[in-house]
């Protein structure tokens, strides 16, 4: 199709903001599936992402609009996911900005909005649920509205429910976002978008055509990586895939390449043809980095191959993941993992235990660290025992919070960002009752429970979103933990100078409590270097008997006692202390809230 | 007569006057128009395996329920039909000890009786549903004593719910004013999902760490008094302050030494050449097969060779005597046993009779987790 007649988008919106319902009612009326097709919410395949509310991965759906090609680019709802949020932003003009008339802005708005924005693309403003009883779509057109520098009466007011105004957001969709402004007669070039992984077909390329066409059987090359392969098929999803003679510039569709190994085709490289190559890539994508990183480890550690083995299948379809074997003189072989975010990092462990029934022991999440040791050697750490004893100094990444709350609580919020190291940076009434607050934070002090922690102090209200902005020095220590004398890897960490203390000394107070009491006194010791700097110690048992046991007894108590054995073959083996494995989570959870 | 080669038996009488809140045995409360039927039925079972007993039996236990709450003519009869034993050991329920039921047991060749006193609190006593008052404990020892019964067992609970550390003294100087030839005292074990559970657990759990040196203290008291600590939960009198007479109870015993033994009537246990079997705790069950003449349905449990190992390191592990390891060595794990070693739990020593291990003093405080330790 010629490209003054295509349009590509984006649906923006806050979990629960109506975009599956939207995406729904839009391929309703455009006929792209039939009543009978229609399964509630199409784009949203993996039964996770159904239970969490979330899309995991980028799809793009092709619909026809009054003889206009509207290509819908799925993207991911939370911004532990901006790295592809912003990809599949790259592979727009526009995006529809949703937000809830009853529940107006959230964080992870404004968060997207400034991504959106700065990929330039037009928005397209949208509040959804005004079918709702308790809806204010006044009060929140306004706040959009003001948010992305537009008037309120622009704001388009729908139901995706009722299916209501939906068609006018279609017609916003051809009048207001530019048509693709590529080159047809140039040398082709395809942005890669997102891949996924099929057992017969091997990797499948998302791409958005920017110049030039694709043919099916086409000798194809990607020009960061190069890689050359032939086109099998091009198509598109409509809803599901259909396959094409070509795919034209401006369009958005799929090369299926053959390749076996996804590690052969990056996100984010540019596709080419191999007979008349183009001279230049794409700006390309920038290297996806994990910022937040844990262990893990099986329970039992027979599963370590199907571990690695899961982790190489979640691979193929997360490039942001990353993972490398670690080993832990206390919980043994596993892999010490990375992740875009605390929500990236939750996914991961429950695909792992649920799609492949592994039963694992996470880590208390850290973040990366960039060290410069006394010796003028530069190093990244990933892991809090491996950070070098003789440091000359060491960078944390920051990130640059929003957080929206009711005016009530912005005291609590202060408080708690002055606890956790934040710098205030701004704060603004988006409302007369909701005010947007803007903080530096070292992500250090939010991967454990600052999330909880917030949502305690303002009751749930506040609404919470973050992107990371770099790195900066500071006073950090790294303090390891004695049992019995031993030093035990997997509960060392990195705190800043100010908090060791308490963190030693809540650590120390919760490992008494997890740590069943042994046959002698076990002291557990907080230290930074030799200096020790909280102590407890675990008293001795004193009696463990079964107290009969007389003839009707014994198979009763033989049972007791080989559960008891199996219970102990549990633990980890920490020198002559036996320690449960939920006592290598006690660092997760330092400020006493349960579970 | 039989030809077999067991040499204890077992009789449980299931009937109670009330049910004791804390108690988990199979229990018939009242039911005094069955006592009959069921001591019938006791009979035939006993006939229907009397082969497998040997000639002259070393001991015969009645444990209960309340097998002194069984009507005396039933429980007449039913002695007088067991076969002949060294020791004749009656449960009973202070309460129910009169001196014609005294005089009964002695006549029909009981030669020791195990009451039940728990405690001496009224208190503690209450909260464990007990019918009987400190005074009906005295009064049973002196009853039994009128009798000639020259060997008297007082079973004490320690552990209750509310019980202070001085509460427990009194209950032992109570106990040991008493002179009884052997004590056993338990700690209470509130199991979880009973209504005793359901009512007491939240106290226990408060009193849990007070409580935590009862044992220790029980121990003391008992030995200082000249007992002998002989089992985990059993005293005795030891020879030299008994005219020179092994008071530790025979039957039980054979249990610690891993002996076969019979045991009849309603969720009885037996275990015998590798066997074990539970009869039904149905007693409606129970009856009817017996009354057809054929034996009650059981519940059985093969043992093979290995779990046996385990069960002998188990149960010797109990006694102040060493257990010679003499095929046992496979059922211990070898790194436990040094590890234990290490930490003065367990003694191992080669004697003339073999390999041979003990727990230590410190080591028997903590048998169940050192034995859970290491079993293979």
């Amino acid at each position: 199709m010629e490209q003054e007649r295509i349009r590509n988008f984006s649906i923006i919106a806050h979990i629960d903001h109506g975009k599956s319902t939207l995406a729904d009612r839009i391929l309703e009326l455009t006929e792209t599936v039939t009543g009978r097709e229609m399964r509630a919410q199409v784009l949203d395949t993996m039964e996770l992402e159904r239970e969490r509310g979330i899309t995991i991965k980028a799809q793009a759906v092709r619909v026809l609009w009054k003889g206009s090609q509207l290509n819908l680019i799925d993207t991911p709802g939370h911004v532990d996911f901006t790295y592809e949020v912003s990809r599949s932003l790259q592979a727009c003009e526009g995006a529809l900005l949703v937000v809830d008339a009853a529940q107006g802005i959230e964080a992870q708005t404004v968060a997207n909005a400034y991504l959106a924005i700065e990929n330039d693309l037009e928005i397209v403003p949208v509040v959804n649920k005004i079918d709702l009883p308790q809806g204010d779509p006044d009060g929140a057109a306004a706040e959009i509205a003001e948010l992305v520098g537009d008037k309120p009466e622009r704001v388009l007011r729908i139901s995706a429910k009722t299916g209501e105004g939906v068609e006018a957001v279609l017609d916003a969709i051809v009048e207001r976002i530019p048509a693709p402004a590529g080159d047809p007669e140039a040398p082709a070039r395809a942005l890669v978008f997102d891949s996924s992984y099929d057992q017969y077909r091997g990797v499948v390329a998302f791409v958005r055509m920017v110049d030039g066409s694709f043919h099916a059987r086409e000798r194809l090359r990607a020009m960061a990586q190069g890689t050359r392969f032939e086109a099998e098929e091009v198509g598109f999803f409509s809803p599901t895939m259909r396959a094409a003679d070509s795919l034209t510039a401006g369009e958005v569709g799929y090369v299926i390449t053959g390749l076996k190994d996804v590690s052969r085709l990056r996100v984010g490289d540019t596709l080419t043809s191999e007979e008349q190559p183009a001279a230049e890539p794409l700006p390309g994508y920038k290297d996806v980095k994990p910022m937040v990183f844990a262990g893990l480890f099986p329970t039992d550690s027979d599963d370590y191959p199907d571990l690695r083995d899961a982790l190489e299948r979640l691979k193929l379809n997360d490039a942001a993941l990353f993972y490398e074997p670690e080993t832990s003189q206390a919980l043994g072989f596993g892999f010490r993992c990375g992740f875009l975010g605390l929500l990236h990092m939750e996914i991961v462990r429950e695909r792992l235990e649920r799609e492949f029934d592994l039963d694992l022991i996470v880590t208390a999440p850290n973040v990366a660290y960039r060290v410069l040791t006394k010796a003028g050697e530069e190093v990244e750490v990933h892991n809090p025992a491996e950070m070098p004893r003789e440091i000359e100094r060491v960078e944390e990444p920051y990130i640059r919070a929003s957080i929206i709350v009711p005016k009530d609580f912005v005291g609590s919020v202060m408080e708690l960002n002055t606890e956790r190291r934040g710098r205030f940076d701004h704060m603004e009434y988006l409302s007369e009752q909701r005010v947007l607050l803007m903080y530096e934070l070292p992500l250090g002090e939010i991967v454990l429970d600052y999330y909880d922690q917030l949502k305690s102090r303002t009751r749930g209200y506040a609404s919470f979103d973050y992107d990371v902005t770099g790195f900066r020095e500071g006073q950090l220590e790294r303090v390891d933990v004695l049992i019995a004398g031993e030093p035990v890897d997997a509960l060392s960490l990195i705190v800043h100078r100010d908090g060791a203390y308490a963190r030693g000394r809540a650590l120390v107070d919760r490992l008494r409590e997890e740590i069943p009491r042994q046959f002698f006194d076990v002291p557990v010791q907080a230290a930074i270097g030799s200096r020790v700097i909280a102590r407890e110690t675990i008293k001795a048992k004193r009696k463990d008997v079964l107290a009969k046991c007389y003839g009707g007894d014994i198979t009763r108590k033989r049972k007791l006692l080989e559960r008891q054995k199996a219970g102990k073959k549990r633990m980890k083996q920490v020198g002559a202390v036996e320690v449960p494995q939920e006592a290598f989570l006690a660092v997760l959870n330092l400020d006493g809230g349960k579970k | 007569m039989s030809g077999g080669g067991v040499r204890h038996l077992y009789v449980h009488l299931p009937f109670c006057a009330s049910r004791c809140g804390y108690c988990d045995f199979v229990t018939v409360v009242g039911r005094s128009g069955q006592h009959r039927a069921y001591v019938d039925a006791l009979l035939s079972e006993l006939a229907l395996e009397r082969e497998l007993l040997a000639p002259r039996l070393e001991s015969v236990f009645l444990g209960g329920g309340t097998p002194t709450f069984t009507e005396g003519a039933e429980l007449a009869r039913l002695l007088g039909s067991l076969p002949a034993a060294d020791e004749v050991t009656v449960e009973a329920n202070p309460e129910t000890v009169t001196p014609e039921l005294a005089r009964l047991l002695r006549e029909r060749g009981v030669n020791r009786v195990s009451l039940g006193a728990q405690s001496f609190r009224p208190h503690l006593l209450s909260v464990l549903d007990r019918r009987a008052g400190p005074d009906d404990v005295r009064s049973a020892v002196y009853a039994l004593r009128d009798a000639r019964f020259d060997n008297i067992s007082l079973d004490l609970i320690y552990g209750i719910p509310g019980q202070s550390a001085a509460d427990l003294d009194a209950d032992l100087s109570n106990a040991l004013a008493l002179e009884p030839e052997h004590l056993s005292c338990y700690e209470l074990e509130a199991k979880p999902g009973t209504r005793f559970t359901h009512a007491h657990g939240s106290e226990l759990a408060r009193q849990a760490e007070a409580m935590e040196s009862y044992f220790e203290h029980v121990v003391a008291r008992v030995t200082a008094a000249g007992y002998r600590w002989y089992e985990t939960a059993n005293f005795c009198r030891p020879p030299h302050l008994a005219d020179g007479r092994d008071l530790r109870s025979r039957h039980n015993l054979a249990y610690w030494r891993g002996r076969d033994y019979l045991g009849l009537g309603i969720g009885a246990v037996s275990t015998i050449d590798g066997q074990r079997w539970r009869v039904t705790p149905s007693l409606g069950r129970y009856l009817a097969a017996l009354a057809a003449g054929s034996r009650p349905p059981r519940e059985l449990e093969e043992l093979p060779p290995e779990v046996r190992e385990g069960e002998r390191v188990m149960l010797g592990l109990r006694l102040d005597e060493p257990l010679v390891l003499d095929g046992l060595e496979g059922a211990l794990d070898g790194e436990a046993l040094e590890r234990l070693e290490r930490l003065g739990l367990v003694r191992a020593e080669q004697t003339a009779a073999g390999r041979e291990l003990a727990l230590t003093e410190r080591g028997r405080f903590l048998g169940g987790g050192v034995t859970a330790d290491l079993l293979a």
